[in-house]
């Protein structure tokens, strides 16, 4: 109960500072001579902080009167704090929906900034990376119509490899994340009864599996139990050494996750994508393209009352997918192709 | 300089002051966690316990899997934890030589500071594969057959979570215990020393009817944890929201599906429905307390000392 207690305290402790932060960005005149400092505050998705965090301190070394405070709350909470108008800008793992739209007063503007991939990690002793899976295969795993590692759909793709009369146990992401809602929106995309039955969103009703918390959790089960199966970010697997599956994509070759394979994927969605970039690439076109991608948005104001302010937004959004990308693939994101930066430059013409 | 009945007056505002904010802070609390589930509360009503869909997708939203896990991996948990917690106690009271029960009551109390995402962790990368192992394996193999220990030894699920819980519980327990028991007189001892009881007897009849109220205490706070803990649980129980009769099988907590789904629920009707699983955690932790008391208070009504009718 103690716990609650803290949980709910937090929170309020949380809200207030972000309130109390917000306040001082639009009335703090004084502290600097030139009269420009400025102090952005940002709030939502976990996934790309460790890259936003980077990038404002590259900034921050660039031009020492721009301070940004960016609390990493979940994109839910960045989406609610921006309904609340109490941040500057917001970030999310997932395109805002019509309703959540209509809810932000002040108008809202996607800005993709980095490109997320997910990779389906397993453990097969004695097996390293590279099993084969197809959108089929994969899907019918999570429904939990494959059970076996020796299913026979499984080894008519694996030929090479000797597949073990092992039971297939699938885990899942227990706590509400853009990993899984990109997940989810793949098999969506290339299973109908999946859409039918398991839908997609930031936490769904898996029909079988096991549920970890956080990608450590998905890993350590992952890693502790022989025969099973989880998806986790691209980083998360490469930097612990777990064995990937490759996929195979839209023009039937069989990709590794990488983040090349993921700037390709968002470079081959850039044909059919709306202009507001409030769009799903998963299983996208392009032969090296790797199918379970998604963005990371920026969410910026349509509005903002105070000009000093609006300009230097910008002038940080407007660095952080151009100059600031050469700072993701060291942190293992994938950079956003000049493409959308160019989609971006269009889009933010509409801040007023 | 004040007299000494203003003292006494003052005294008493100060302590009549810290009673009442505990007693304000709990119903601010219920308040808020009302007002806050009020939508899920007028959406789902009474279905909201019975009903054992939990979808985000389709907006279905039911609590009772939550309920089942919260109320058996802690009943497991007790189940473990107070025979253990009673019989250390009672090893380091009454037989141990001092040099021994001094650092082993140390080690025990130690336990207790031990934040419980590390047992979270220890529990999913050790103490998991242990169970799956030692404890699933050969019950699966012998009593498989039983509804309660069928389905696959994955490791994770329901009889990790009470026994991960059951660690976590025994260092209070015990401390607990272990005061009560010393605080038992020496007198009552040796009555029945001198009554030519040996020292088995002297624990049973004259040290642990003395001693018992204060164990059973001790045995409310370690459920109080139990029902209460988040991490340790979420890393080993599988967080899958279904009632299964294995305790093989993966199951889920309230405190757990708060602390998973919080963050990101952003309709608001799922949020409600949150918030409204804090609710009944708090309502069943206000059950379980007083079916506790209601028990303590059953076994308390018997003679207190040596003397056996």
């Amino acid at each position: 109960m103690l716990k609650k207690t803290g949980r709910i305290t937090l929170v309020l402790i949380l809200a207030l500072s972000l309130v109390v932060t917000g306040c001082g960005t639009n009335q703090d005149p004084n502290s600097d001579p030139s009269g420009k400092q400025a102090s952005i505050t940002g709030a939502g998705a976990t996934f790309p902080y460790p890259l936003y965090s980077k990038m404002f301190s590259e900034y921050n070394k660039l031009h020492s009167q721009i301070r940004v405070n960016y609390q990493s709350i979940g994109s839910g909470g960045g989406v609610k704090q921006m309904i609340e108008e109490t941040v500057d800008f917001g970030a999310s793992d997932a395109f805002l929906n019509e309703d959540e739209m209509g809810k932000i007063q002040n108008g809202v503007i996607h800005v993709p900034m980095t490109i997320g991939a997910v990779a389906i990690v397993y453990n097969l002793e004695g097996i390293g990376t590279g099993v084969k899976l197809t959108q089929e295969t994969l899907t019918e795993i999570y429904l939990g119509k494959i059970t076996k590692w020796n299913d026979p759909k499984l080894v008519a793709d694996n030929s090479e490899i000797n597949l073990p009369d092992l039971d297939i146990t699938p885990v899942f992401r227990s706590d509400g994340s853009g990993t899984t809602s990109i997940y989810t929106d793949y098999l969506s995309k290339v299973s109908s009864e999946w859409k039918n039955e398991v839908g997609a969103g930031k936490a769904v009703n898996f029909p079988v599996g096991i549920g970890g918390k956080g990608n450590e959790g998905v890993a350590g089960q992952v890693k502790q139990l022989p025969g099973s199966i989880g998806y986790v970010e691209l980083a998360y697997a490469t930097t612990n050494n777990l064995a990937y599956a490759q996929l195979r994509n839209k023009e039937g070759n069989f990709t590794a996750p990488s983040l090349e394979a993921a700037s390709s994927a968002a470079a081959g969605a850039i044909a059919d994508m709306p202009k507001d970039t409030r769009v799903s690439i998963v299983d996208p076109a392009g032969k090296d393209a790797y199918g379970i991608v998604g963005f990371s948005w920026i969410l910026v104001n349509e509005k903002y009352e105070d000009e000093n302010l609006k300009n230097e937004l910008l002038d940080l959004v407007k660095w952080m997918y151009r100059d600031g990308q050469q700072y993701a693939s060291n942190l293992h994101y994938a950079p956003i192709p000049e493409e959308i930066a160019q989609l971006n430059d269009e889009n933010l013409k509409a801040v007023q | 300089m004040l007299s000494a009945s203003w003292v006494d007056r003052i005294f008493k505002v100060i302590t009549l002051l810290a009673a009442s904010a505990v007693v304000a802070l709990l119903f601010a609390i219920i308040i808020k966690l009302y007002t806050q589930s009020s939508f899920s509360i007028d959406k789902f009503g009474f279905s909201f316990i019975t009903s054992t869909d939990w979808n985000p997708v389709t907006g279905e939203y039911g609590a009772l899997p939550f309920i089942f896990g919260t109320v058996v991996s802690s009943f497991i948990a007790i189940l473990i934890a107070v025979p253990i917690s009673v019989g250390v106690a009672i090893f380091l009271t009454e037989i141990a030589p001092r040099w021994l029960s001094t650092p082993i009551g140390f080690l025990v109390e130690l336990l207790a500071a031990i934040p419980s995402v590390i047992y979270g962790l220890w529990g999913i990368f050790i103490f998991v594969p242990f169970v799956r192992n030692y404890i699933q394996m050969p019950l699966h193999d012998v009593l498989g057959w039983m509804p309660l220990f069928s389905g696959p030894p994955l490791g994770i699920g329901m009889l990790a979570a009470g026994l991960i819980l059951a660690i976590m519980i025994i260092p209070i327990i015990t401390a607990i215990s272990k005061d009560i028991i010393s605080s038992v007189p020496i007198l009552q001892r040796e009555g029945a020393l001198a009554l030519g009881a040996t020292k088995w007897e002297t624990i049973k009849y004259a040290v642990l009817p003395y001693a018992k109220t204060g164990i059973l205490g001790g045995i409310i706070l370690g459920l109080g944890r139990a029902i209460g803990e988040t991490m340790a649980v979420t890393m080993v129980i599988g967080n899958r929201a279904e009632i299964s009769s294995s305790i093989f099988a993966p199951a889920h907590s309230m405190a757990a599906v708060i602390a998973n789904e919080f963050t990101e629920a952003t309709e608001d009707v799922y949020l409600s429905a949150i918030i409204e699983i804090g609710l009944l955690l708090f309502l069943v932790t206000f059950v379980l307390n007083g079916l506790a008391r209601f028990f303590i208070w059953s076994v308390a009504r018997g003679p207190r000392g040596g003397i056996r009718q």
